[in-house]
């Protein structure tokens, strides 16, 4: 494979200024999840009450909320991740683009090949970069030869801006890039199956704060093509990249709505003391 | 008896150390232990290990060596008559004199004359020598456990560091622990190597690594026919091999699937079930296993073979349908299969440690690609432990090389140069045990041979151990 031209517009992060970054604009009105009373159950002990929301697409809604509040767990109901826990029961109702996915007859297999997920901790396979990127394409079957696989794998490492970076050394193992690199690998390797929406599970949590401001350009970058859910601790984060806020507090929703809002003028009194660091 | 009661003697004296190392050290402190540079058990500690440990140690040896060191005092001097004895008859002579000096029944020679004479003088100074051995022990450590409690018994003062002292006691004993088992190790390397090169002396490495023929029987007398056996081990390693590839062949596969299923597939209460069971079959005796192989399944495979020669009698083929109707119980097939079996929870277990211990994220980051199961199980988990379980295969082989019982029960004692799984074959381990039971000269190349196949096997299984532990380390650090 060719190494990318330097003038490749996507590849070439755009450096943004040090001067305090304004809110993005506010979401746009097209809803892609729906959500309404949904209740998570882990054996005995109930870790989500009656929650509603609405995420628009196109665009980045965040979930703050001290830790357990139950935010990853909402998260997780989305692209029924919650399946793998065998002691999980969900109940509710959760639509993207009006279907509701936890209907028997979605296959959480299909279902997730339209939610990509990136986790807390850069999770690479032990696998070379490139096949950490075809991995997705070549179980769904995206890729009829050999070169459209390559395609896929360079236009997501682009997205996902890491193919500067990697472009000579694709055939050398993903987990000796830098934590970092690793996080924007993974998003790579969501982007290259082509998901609708992409849940982001407190994906900075283990980076530096370098590593960090990257993957928040990264994720401004596609909020343009994707629906972006992500959980974060930092409420500077939230601040920084998203459009759209969710507080969460002990299994409840507090309180959603534009980020802007949210943050200079907050409804809810637990919203206050946790955005003031009253608490969590 | 008297070594029982000095160490019991020797304790009390310890404890009493103890009480007053730890009594003065509070002392020193005026009674507040806080002063203390350690807590006031560590300065009694201290204060017993010198009084106890240096005169326990000499103790031990004296009983250990002093016997040998009566023997030696006593045979120094050989009057002439015992000197005209023959070798054996004088080691007789100087047994017996000390079995009179210490009051057991000596052996039934009768001793006259001069010989009588002799033998009354060294029964005195054995009892002399016995006694002077014993109590100058005694006495040495009773000044020992004095010297060393008046040694360390002055410096107990509250700043002085009790507990790292203490600790470096601790840490020398572990030291010495550690030491013992790689010098037992280094010793029985060196015994095989010196009892080897014994065996090369007679027969030469080539022939015995390269020979094709094995057939240690040496003549008895001089005069019969036959009188220098063959020392080929080829056809030995051959048999080993064949039969550690049957086994694998069956461990390999059964274990690695259950290995699978328990981790990834199996809900908890099947795991829990079926993990002690199978762990119980790791448990099963090697011998129980190789009467399993010599009483059950041996008849069953042979009654097999021959019920499908007899449907081929008349057939296009008679050679083969004669050659199974004359199978028998033993043949490489029974003990491969059965070895198999015992290294299924080997391999099972081993394996399932590895594929539990690769990260659940990999897993849910592939689940969250929208693989399936046995996608995730294929192209995920099995790459990330593939270094693992080879490492857990490579130790299967191991043991499988070095499995005795079963072989012997099972395989035959025949040596045959043959890739048949129905013919008997004989390993390595067998001939061992063949050729160094019953009553044995170690200075016939029959014997010593066994060293040569020892050693040849220890090399074989220490390289398969390297190197599957390389491959662990190599790939160790993959995933994180």
């Amino acid at each position: 494979m060719p190494p990318a031209s330097p003038d490749d517009s996507v590849s070439a992060p755009k450096i943004k200024t040090a001067a305090p970054r304004s809110y993005a604009p506010a979401a746009s009105s097209e809803i892609k999840i729906h959500a309404k009373d949904v209740n998570v159950f882990y054996g005995d002990k109930q870790a989500l009450f009656d929650v509603n929301i609405d995420i628009p697409a196109k665009s980045v809604t965040a979930f703050i909320g001290p830790s357990g509040c139950g935010k990853s767990t909402f998260l997780r109901c989305i692209n029924r991740m919650n399946d793998t826990i065998p002691t999980a029961k969900v109940s509710g109702v959760i639509e993207i683009d009006g279907q509701d996915v936890n209907l028997k007859s979605v296959d959480p297999v299909v279902l997730r090949s339209r939610v990509g997920m990136v986790f807390q901790k850069p999770n690479p396979f032990p696998k070379t970069i490139f096949e950490n990127v075809a991995y997705g394409p070549r179980i769904h079957g995206l890729a009829t030869g050999k070169a459209e696989l390559e395609a896929i794998v360079e236009s997501s490492l682009k997205k996902a801006g890491l193919w500067n970076e990697v472009a000579d050394r694709l055939h050398q193992p993903g987990t000796g890039l830098s934590g970092g690199q690793q996080q924007r690998l993974v998003i790579a390797r969501a982007i290259a199956v082509g998901p609708e929406v992409i849940l982001m599970d407190e994906p900075c949590s283990a980076l530096d704060p370098i590593a960090t401001a990257r993957i928040e350009e990264l994720i401004d970058e596609l909020r343009s093509q994707f629906c972006i859910v992500i959980v974060t601790h930092s409420m500077a984060q939230a601040a920084r990249v998203s459009q759209k806020t969710a507080f969460f507090h002990l299994g409840k929703l507090v309180e959603s709505g534009s980020t802007e809002d949210m943050f200079t003028n907050p409804r809810d009194t637990r919203t206050q003391d946790y955005i003031t660091g009253r608490f969590g | 008896m008297l070594i029982w009661l000095s160490l019991l003697f020797l304790a009390l004296f310890s404890s009493v150390a103890f009480m007053l190392g730890r009594g003065r050290a509070v002392k020193t402190a005026g009674g507040v232990a806080r002063v203390l540079h350690s807590l006031p058990g560590y300065y009694g500690t201290y204060a017993a290990l010198w009084a106890g440990v240096p005169a326990a140690l000499l103790l031990l040896l004296g009983a250990m060596f002093g016997g040998r060191v009566e023997d030696a005092m006593l045979q120094a001097q050989r009057p002439a008559v015992v000197r005209a004895l023959a070798v054996d008859r004088q080691a007789v002579f100087f047994s017996d004199a000390q079995a009179i000096a210490s009051g057991i029944a000596p052996s039934e020679i009768a001793y006259e004359g001069e010989l009588k004479a002799a033998l009354d003088i060294k029964v005195a100074e054995a009892q002399r020598v016995d006694a002077l051995i014993r109590y100058s022990v005694l006495a040495l450590a009773g000044v020992l456990a004095l010297a060393g409690f008046l040694l360390a018994f002055p410096r107990l003062s509250a700043d002085f560091r009790a507990r790292n002292r203490v600790e470096g006691w601790v840490g020398g004993l572990l030291l010495t622990c550690s030491i013992a088992a790689v010098l037992t190790t280094v010793g029985i390397l060196m015994s095989l190597v010196w009892e080897s090169w014994r065996f090369f002396q007679t027969v030469s490495p080539i022939s015995f690594l390269l020979g094709t023929e094995w057939n240690p029987q040496i003549a008895m007398r001089a005069d019969q026919v036959a009188a220098t056996g063959a020392f080929g081990a080829v056809p030995l390693f051959a048999g080993t091999f064949l039969i550690m590839l049957i086994a694998m062949a069956v461990a390999a596969p059964v274990g690695l699937y259950s290995a699978i299923y328990l981790s990834e597939y199996a809900s908890r209460p099947v795991r829990a079930t079926i993990k002690p069971l199978l762990e119980i079959l790791a448990g099963v005796p090697t011998v129980v296993y190789g009467f399993f192989a010599a009483l059950t399944v041996g008849p069953l495979f042979r009654a097999f073979f021959n019920g499908i020669g007899a449907a081929m009698a008349g057939g296009p083929f008679p050679g083969v349908a004669d050659y199974l109707m004359q199978v028998q119980n033993q043949m490489a097939l029974v003990a491969g299969v059965v070895m198999g079996i015992m290294l299924i929870p080997f391999v099972s277990s081993l394996s399932d440690d590895i594929i539990n211990a690769v990260p659940q994220t990999l897993r849910d980051g592939s689940y969250a690609m929208g693989a399936t199961k046995s996608e995730t199980v294929k192209r995920v988990v099995l790459p990330a432990a593939l270094p693992g379980i080879m490492a857990a295969m490579l130790l299967a082989v191991s043991r499988a090389v070095g499995e005795t019982m079963i072989v012997t029960m099972a395989a035959g004692l025949q040596a045959k140069l043959t890739a048949n799984p129905l013919d008997t074959v004989t390993t390595v381990t067998v001939q061992i045990v063949t050729l160094l039971t019953g009553d044995q000269e170690f200075d016939s190349a029959k014997t010593l041979s066994a060293f040569g196949l020892g050693l040849t096997l220890f090399v074989v299984t220490l390289g398969l151990n390297i190197i599957a532990l390389r491959i662990v380390q190599k790939y160790r650090e993959q995933y994180d």
